[in-house]
C-alpha cells in the first residue's frame, strides 16, 4: 500500500476503503485490464499511486488519451514547415514546444529564428493577429474534444471580426474511433474503461454507448482525483461482477450526459471529420480527426501554405505505439529512462507531463523497478 | 493545456463577446463564457466554472472548485505552469 497516498491526500480513508470493496469484487483467478483513457487520469494515478492501492489482479493499462502523444512526426514537420516562413508568427501551446519531429522540434526552429510564441488560448493568438496586421498569425490547433471547441469559437470571432491573417492548423483528433481503434485491435483484452471526464464535459455520456452495447464492455465516465479514479475502477468491477455493461457517470457534478450542446454545435459550424488521420504509433484510423469546413477556407493554414504532408515513421527505437496502445508498459519501453527522458525526449509521450512515460518517469519509476524485480526470473 | 482549472467570474467585460474576468487562484484574466451562455448552465458573475485554454467549458459548484483546486496544487508543477500561462494570457 502506498503510504504517499495516505500520507499526502486528505481522502486517505476514503480511498482505503474504495481500495478494500474494489478488492472484494475480484473473482478468484481472474485477471482484470481496465483502460483509463485520459492522460489526466494518468498523470493522477502514478502521481497519487493509485495503482499501489488495487489488488495485484486488477491492473490499469493507459490508453491514447494524451493529445500531444498522438499527433505524428510528419503533422510536427508541417508545423515547423509554416512556422519557418518568414511572414508567420506560429503560435502554440506550450506542450507543443519540444515535441521532436525529423529536424528538431518547434523549440529549436525558433533558435534558428522561426517566430514561434507560447499562447495559454486560442484568443490569445487572435489577440496577436489584431496586434500584428502586416504579419500572418498561425495558430497550432491541437487536442481533443475539451479544446476543439474553444478553436471553433475563436474562428468563429475572427470571421465575425474580419480578421483575414490569422489561420488555423488543425490536427484536432476525437477520442472515440481511437478507443473503437483499440477495442478492435487483437493485441489487448480489455475488461472495462474509465471514460474521460473532461472530454465527456463537451460530447457527454452517450458517444460511449457503443463500447457496452458492440464490445460488451463497462464504462465509467470518471473525474480526475485519485478517489474519483478508483470511485471509476469500483464501479466498473461492479459491472463486471453482475455481468452488466453500461455506460454510468461517476463526473456528474460535472458532466451532463447530453455533453455542452454549444460547444457542440460551434464544432459543427466550423469543422468536418477527415476521411482519415494518422495517430502515432496507432497508425492511420478513419474518421478519427477534424478539418476546417470549405467555406473556412481563408483561415485553414492548410489550404493557404504548402505544406510537405509527408509521412515519417516514428524513430525505431521509439515504442510509442505500443504504449499509447496499452501493450506495453512506459518502462518496457528499450530506450525509456535511458537514451529517451523528459529533458531529451525521443518520443512524444516522454513529452508532455500527462504522456505515460513522462509520468511513469517523474512519479513511477520506483513502483516499475519493484514490479520488474518482484516479475518470476525465467528458470 | 489538458487542465480544466477552477475559477470564479467577477466581472463581465464584454457581453456581446461573452468575455468575462475569472478570478484564478489569486490570478485574475479575461475568459470567453459563451459556451455557457443558455440553459440551467448558463453562468453570471459570482458562478464557479471549470476553465480549458481561456473558455469556460463546465459549470461546478464552489465546493466542486475548492477540491479540484486542492487537488491541482498536489499535482504541482502542471499546475504552476498552467497558471503561468494563463498569467501571460491577454484575452481580449
Amino acid at each position: 500500500m502506498s503510504m504517499r497516498f495516505v500520507d499526502e491526500y486528505r481522502t486517505g480513508d476514503v480511498a482505503q476503503r474504495l481500495a478494500t470493496q474494489i478488492a472484494e469484487l475480484v473473482e478468484p483467478g481472474r485477471q482484470y485490464k481496465i483502460m483509463e483513457v485520459c492522460g489526466g487520469h494518468t498523470h493522477s494515478i502514478y502521481q497519487h499511486g493509485v495503482e499501489d492501492l488495487l489488488p495485484d489482479e486488477i491492473e490499469l493499462v493507459h490508453g491514447p488519451g494524451c493529445p500531444v502523444c498522438v499527433i505524428p512526426m510528419g503533422r510536427q514537420d508541417d508545423a515547423i514547415a509554416i512556422a519557418q516562413r518568414p511572414e508567420v508568427i506560429f503560435t502554440t501551446f506550450g506542450d507543443m514546444m519540444r515535441v521532436p519531429a525529423s529536424n528538431g522540434s518547434l523549440l529549436d526552429a525558433k533558435s534558428r529564428g522561426a517566430d514561434v510564441r507560447m499562447v495559454y488560448s486560442p484568443l490569445d493568438a487572435l489577440k496577436l493577429a489584431r496586434d500584428n496586421p502586416d504579419r500572418h498569425v498561425v495558430f497550432f490547433a491541437i487536442g481533443f474534444e475539451t479544446t476543439t471547441p474553444s478553436t471553433a469559437v475563436t474562428l468563429l470571432r475572427a470571421r465575425a471580426e474580419g480578421i483575414t491573417n490569422f489561420s488555423l492548423f488543425v490536427n484536432h483528433v476525437t477520442i472515440i474511433p481511437a478507443i473503437r481503434a483499440i477495442l478492435d485491435s487483437p493485441d489487448l483484452r480489455l475488461d472495462g474503461f474509465i471514460g474521460p471526464g473532461h472530454v465527456a464535459t463537451v460530447i457527454g455520456t452517450r458517444p460511449f454507448r457503443f463500447i457496452a452495447r458492440d464490445f460488451q464492455r463497462p464504462v465509467v465516465v470518471s473525474g480526475f482525483e485519485p478517489v474519483d479514479v478508483l470511485q471509476g475502477v469500483y464501479q466498473v468491477m461492479t459491472q463486471l461482477r453482475d455481468e452488466r455493461c453500461e455506460v454510468e457517470n461517476q463526473y456528474s457534478r460535472v458532466v451532463r450526459d447530453e455533453g455542452n450542446p454549444a460547444a457542440l454545435r460551434a464544432i459543427g459550424q466550423t469543422m468536418e471529420l477527415r476521411t482519415t488521420f494518422e495517430w502515432r504509433g496507432l497508425g492511420f484510423i478513419s474518421h478519427s480527426a477534424l478539418k476546417l469546413r470549405p467555406e473556412f477556407a481563408d483561415w485553414d493554414a492548410e489550404v493557404l501554405f504548402d505544406v510537405p504532408g509527408v509521412r515519417v515513421a516514428d524513430p525505431k527505437a521509439c515504442q510509442c505505439g505500443e504504449v499509447l496502445k496499452g501493450v506495453i508498459k512506459p518502462w518496457e519501453c528499450k530506450v525509456f529512462g535511458t537514451a529517451c527522458t523528459p529533458e531529451h525526449p525521443i518520443g512524444t509521450c516522454m513529452v508532455s507531463s500527462e504522456g505515460a512515460c513522462a509520468a511513469y518517469y517523474n512519479y513511477g519509476r520506483h513502483a516499475g523497478r519493484r514490479r520488474r524485480e518482484e516479475a518470476p526470473t525465467p528458470a | 493545456m489538458c487542465l480544466g482549472i477552477p475559477g470564479q467570474i467577477v466581472e463581465m467585460v464584454d457581453e456581446h463577446h461573452h468575455i468575462a474576468k475569472a478570478e484564478v487562484s489569486g490570478v485574475r484574466r479575461a475568459v470567453n463564457i459563451g459556451l455557457l451562455a443558455e440553459g440551467p448552465d448558463a453562468v453570471g458573475v459570482g458562478d464557479w466554472v471549470l476553465i480549458h485554454v481561456g473558455f469556460a467549458m463546465s459549470k461546478i459548484d464552489e465546493e466542486e472548485a475548492r477540491s479540484t483546486r486542492e487537488f491541482l496544487i498536489s499535482l504541482g508543477a502542471p499546475y504552476e505552469e498552467e497558471l503561468d500561462e494563463l498569467e501571460k494570457s491577454r484575452i481580449e
